[in-house]
């Protein structure tokens, strides 16, 4: 038995010894211990080193509010994670934790010497300091920051669990298993209601596992706990522990965690480590309870000095004395009780330190009775010990002023400034709040959601109140699912009932300015810092938290922003709630990044959009980009071949002979309906009323801005029926702006339209000889000039598979695009690819496509256009139906910015250097011009590895149709590239080569 | 999450199946060509920015890809109704009147 440890105390299990390390050194603990109170057992107290200043911290509380004893916690290799609190994280056998922000010991850390060094970091203390000179940046303050910065060590492997989600409907969600909670569940369970019941902690029963010496209509506490619990659970409530509720959302809306193996000593087989819940709730009934807060004094944060609340859980829950003789300083009744208890259990508690000149008679003669000292109206200014407490300065307080202190011995001191209700999921409600002067504190008043709050959590306080108002308050909730409301009468003997006052900085006769009082502990922010930032001029508790960081650490302000906000709203001479409480913020406590990325991740964190001919190009040794969910291949390297060297090659074989291209992620949308024409001619710039059946057309989509949205080839199959095709990324939006305008403008007009992206598989093939290779496979029909001519389209048999077989090109060579339904596409391919090994066939990527389309000055919407170029910009004036009535974006493109001089025109860029140009780089007009320089364009395309003998590039220049031959400038890092304005096409501009 | 009721599926579903589409009631005019440059440029870009009640667009984009219209409370993402495209404007003072 470790030394502070009570035999036969607490809910601990003493037959089942448990060993973990700390920091390398083994520890025994017993089966349901946390780190934290297995390490008390010992009399460890020191758990870790603060964030700013290194001080040695030990645990403040016994929950997941903890500010200061945060560990790193393993689990073999991958597992490890930091900022682990060690009064949440049960102990396992072989459990290794580490303490965190030390070096190169917990005891002796170098860091430290920041303490010594307080003076310079002060609040703001990162804005003042880091501003001048601006040189210092890289080399001395960013460095220095980022040393400094971050709590524990990040996990540098990949996380090895898994993560799981799941949704979860239910007529009642119960927030907290504590007294109110579980009186709420009782009244609805057992009446044809799914109701859940959760609780963050490893058990249920919040304060009654802190408090057995209740009876609860004359059970023992705990008793009462076991059996009510058990007939929950017999009457179909669904019970959660170890599951926090981190956020609330809109319409009852829940997220919770659970977590399923970190108390597991070995992990289960397909077990995920922690689920996501998303609970939709038709009522919600919260019952979080309360927060005890520190007192703010000089010293507070020595290890050994502790929550008097959390010290009462470590003896009642664990069997674990902190102190043999601790001191108690405290504002509030409750306190009391915590001493009397640690004296009842053996410990010599060295004095009650109130500051309240009077308290309730029965707890001073109590106090009397168990031999405590009592010092009413006293204050604590001091504490003395290196790594624990070991003696604390006691003053009288006489009105404000403050008599001599008095040094007392003791291995503890256990502090209560009261409680705050726990707010924090009402507040995401956007639940108004109300403050309350008597309770020092904001209470909930209304929220917008169906959501009843009960308990402690609304100010009640003692168990009694608690169970009774959880009994009545669910009421409201059960009548409005429709069931008879039920109150039970509830009597509690034992109870702890009592109250306090609330205290700012405890006063002190030491100077204010040098006193270390910790407002927020995990953040180092001081009562000293918070004074200094309203000094400063900051009026706004928002711009208090964010100059000194105070709320703003992990526990998100749990113990901090009551404490902080009376501070601030004396120092500014306001009412607290004038100076405003700040916003509480999903989620409640840290909550793991695998939590919310769930399953979505690795192979699952994104759709990858596969062709049908992907497997041929994956073997056949593509390399592959993402385009948009698509993947596709970019190019076909041969071995030992770069990029430029594969995509040169590729190009070389479509001109010289033909090239077998897979276009299949192009989107395609069918337009069906005997208003079919009537609508592509609305929606795109070209006319279509009198596209013949059999015949394509290229299609300009513009918004009714005018600027390009999107463009693809639209064959007409026949009468009322129209093969659309977008851009790959386009497809979606394109026929979301097509529903749109036919849902909404236009629902007069016949016509459906249906994406058929996925039911074609599209080879495209490509080249001198493609009509050649094509022809045999063509069933009873030519692919003549005749009859089958340029951006002709018929429904045809292609090597027995029904096609729709385009006449269209991409890369200035005689094209066509076969169209098979999409189970075809590999065999199609493969059988186009064997008879092509006569013609010395290539395949070819993405990469090729782009320079080929390229040297023929075709765009590619969103790469040489950006939402700004219309039709003219482009050069693209052929594309516009200026005799149509209307179109989307005819009146757009007649706005006068859209006809103003001077717009950015697409052009062709020729480097006299013959060096390749930077996509994206900017052009200017005269090179000598002064710094900044007036840019007039940027390069969008530019290749090098094309048939063309030198490199090429498209360029948006201002004015630039008018600027043909005249020369350009690109500023370079290292140099300046000129280069000539020319037309866009580089490769055949008479089109000779598209004929056969 | 908030829940949006489909009018043409007449179901309550969550938000994630739709998607937000601008504010309502915004016609393209009749024959845009007789528009000046002031009235097509406000037809285009010129958009209320409501604090409270607002009609606007929303598409059963996961759904029945049905466009509709919603008043929604800016502040506190509260729908008051949902209904067809084509539908008039509902009467604001009575709907907010109803919701209380």
């Amino acid at each position: 038995m470790s030394k502070h440890r009570l035999r036969g105390r607490g809910r601990v299990d003493a037959s089942q010894p448990v060993v973990f390390t700390f920091d390398g050194k083994p520890y025994t603990g017993l089966k349901g211990d946390t780190v934290a109170s297995a390490l008390l057992a010992h009399g460890v107290h020191l758990m870790g080193r603060s964030f700013k200043y290194h001080r040695p911290r030990g645990a403040i509380a016994a929950g997941s509010e903890e500010p200061n004893a945060l560990i790193g916690t393993r689990r073999g290799p991958g597992r490890f994670e930091p900022n682990t609190r060690a009064t949440v994280q049960e102990i396992w056998d072989g459990l290794e934790t580490n303490s965190q922000n030390k070096f190169p010991s917990l005891k002796w850390d170098v860091g430290a010497v920041n303490d010594a060094a307080y003076m310079l970091f002060s609040a703001g203390f990162y804005y003042k300091t880091f501003m001048w000179p601006r040189s210092f940046w890289d080399k001395v303050y960013e460095p220095f920051i980022r040393a400094a910065a971050g709590l524990g060590v990040s996990p540098s492997e990949e996380d090895p669990d898994t993560y799981a989600s799941r949704y979860l409907y239910c007529d009642l969600l119960i927030v907290g298993a504590g007294p109110a909670g579980i009186a709420a569940a009782r009244e609805a369970a057992g009446k044809g209601l799914s109701v859940v019941l959760v609780d963050e902690n490893s058990e249920m029963g919040g304060t009654l596992l802190s408090e057995p010496q209740s009876k609860i209509d004359g059970k023992s506490a705990w008793t009462w706990l076991e059996d009510e619990l058990a007939a929950l659970k017999e009457a179909g409530v669904k019970l959660m522990t170890r599951t926090t509720a981190i956020g609330y959302y809109h319409e009852n809306m829940i997220g919770m965690v659970e977590k399923l193996t970190d108390h597991l000593p070995t992990l289960p087989a397909d077990t995920p480590r922690e689920r996501m819940w998303r609970v939709r709730a038709k009522q919600v009934v919260l019952a979080q309870g309360a927060l005890e807060k520190p007192l703010v004094f000089h010293g507070n944060d020595r290890p050994g000095v502790m929550l008097a609340g959390s010290a009462q859980t470590y003896l009642h829950r664990y069997g674990v004395k902190v102190g043999e003789s601790p001191v108690v300083v405290t504002s509030h009744d409750s306190a009391w009780y915590a001493a009397f208890d640690l004296q009842a259990a053996g410990a010599y508690v060295q004095a009650i330190v109130d500051t309240r000149p009077q308290v309730r008679q029965d707890l001073q003669a109590e106090a009397r009775t168990r031999g405590i000292p009592v010092k009413l109206g006293h204050t604590v200014t001091a504490t003395g010990g290196r790594l624990r407490i070991n003696t604390v300065r006691v003053n009288p307080l006489n009105g404000t002023h403050v008599g001599n202190g008095q040094w007392v011995k003791c291995d503890a001191l256990l502090m209560s400034g009261g409680w705050t209700p726990s707010l924090h999921l009402f507040s995401h409600t956007k639940g108004s709040l109300i403050w309350d002067d008597d309770l020092t504190t904001f209470l909930p008043k209304d929220t917008p959601e169906d959501c009843i709050i009960t308990g402690a959590s609304r100010g009640l306080w003692g168990v009694e109140a608690a169970l009774n108002d959880g009994s009545v308050r669910v009421g409201e909730a059960l009548s409005k699912l429709g069931v008879e409301a039920t109150v039970s009468d509830y009597t509690v003997a034992d109870d702890r009932v009592g109250t306090g006052v609330t205290m700012r900085e405890l006063p002190t006769d030491r100077s204010a300015g040098k006193a270390k009082a910790f407002v927020d502990f995990q953040n180092d922010v001081t009562a000293k810092d918070l004074r200094l930032a309203v000094r400063e001029g900051m009026r706004s508790i928002e711009h208090v938290k964010r100059y000194t960081t105070n709320g703003m650490a992990t526990d998100q302000g749990k113990m901090s922003n009551i404490n902080g906000l009376n501070i601030a709203a004396d120092a500014l001479g306001k009412k607290q709630p004038q100076v405003g409480l700040t916003t509480f913020r999903p989620p409640y406590t840290p909550t793991t990044f695998g939590a919310f990325a769930g399953y979505h991740r690795g192979d699952h964190f994104e759709v990858v959009r596969k062709t049908q001919i992907d497997g041929w190009a994956e073997e056949n040794a593509a390399v592959f980009e993402p385009v948009g969910q698509w993947r596709r291949a970019r190019y076909f390297p041969k071995a030992g071949e770069t990029m430029d060297q594969a995509v040169a090659r590729e190009c070389a074989a479509t001109r010289a002979s033909v090239g077998l291209f897979d276009a299949s992620t192009l989107g395609k949308i069918e337009v069906v309906g005997p208003d079919a024409a009537e609508f592509v001619n609305r929606m795109y710039t070209n006319p279509f009323m009198k596209l013949a059946p059999g015949k394509c057309r290229y299609g300009l989509l513009l918004g009714d801005d005018g600027y390009i949205r999107d463009d693809g080839v639209i064959a007409r199959i026949s009468d009322e029926r129209f093969h659309v095709t977008t851009t790959t990324g386009g497809a979606a939006r394109v026929l979301t702006m097509m529903e749109d305008y036919l849902q909404t403008e236009w629902p007069d007009l016949n016509v459906w339209l249906t994406s058929t992206t996925e039911q074609w598989s599209t080879v495209a093939v490509n080249g001198p000889n493609a009509a050649k290779l094509l022809q045999p496979f063509v069933k009873d029909f030519a692919l003549t000039e005749d009859n089958f001519p340029h951006m002709s389209c018929v429904e045809v048999e292609v090597a027995g598979y029904p096609a729709r077989l385009w006449r269209v090109s991409f890369t200035g060579e005689i094209g066509f695009e076969i169209n098979v339904p999409a189970p075809y596409g590999r065999a199609l391919w493969e059988t186009l690819w064997d008879a092509g090994q006569a013609y010395d066939i290539t395949a070819y990527g993405t990469e090729t496509m782009h320079v080929l389309r390229a040297e023929k000055g075709y765009i590619i919407v969103g790469q040489d256009t950006d939402g700004t170029v219309t039709p003219y910009d482009a050069g693209m004036g052929w594309a516009v139906g200026t005799k149509k009535a209307d179109f989307v974006g005819m009146r757009g493109l007649k706005r006068p910015d859209l006809v103003a001089k001077n717009r950015k025109q697409l052009v062709g860029l020729v480097t006299e250097d013959q060096s390749c140009l930077e996509e994206g780089a900017q052009i200017v007009l005269d090179p000598n011009q002064p710094i900044p320089m007036k840019m007039v364009g940027h390069v969008t395309s530019s290749y090098h590895q094309g048939t063309t003998d030198h490199p090429i590039a498209l360029a948006l220049v201002e004015g630039g149709h008018s600027k043909m031959g005249e020369t350009v400038y690109i500023p370079m890092p290292d140099r300046t590239i000129a280069a000539k304005i020319t037309g866009t096409v580089f490769v055949d501009p008479e089109n000779a080569r598209l004929k056969i | 999450m908030i829940q949006i009721h489909c009018p043409y599926c007449g179901e309550t579903l969550p938000e994630l199946e739709f998607a937000y589409a601008g504010e309502a009631h915004i016609v393209r005019p009749e024959s845009p060509s007789e528009q000046t440059d002031e009235e097509w440029a406000a037809f285009l870009f010129l958009r209320d920015n409501v604090k409270g009640p607002h009609f606007e667009r929303w598409r059963h984009a996961h759904g029945c890809g049905r466009f509709f219209n919603a008043v929604r409370n800016t502040i506190t993402d509260r729908f008051y109704i949902t209904y067809k495209a084509g539908e008039p404007r509902p009467d604001l003072a009575k709907l907010l009147e109803e919701s209380k």
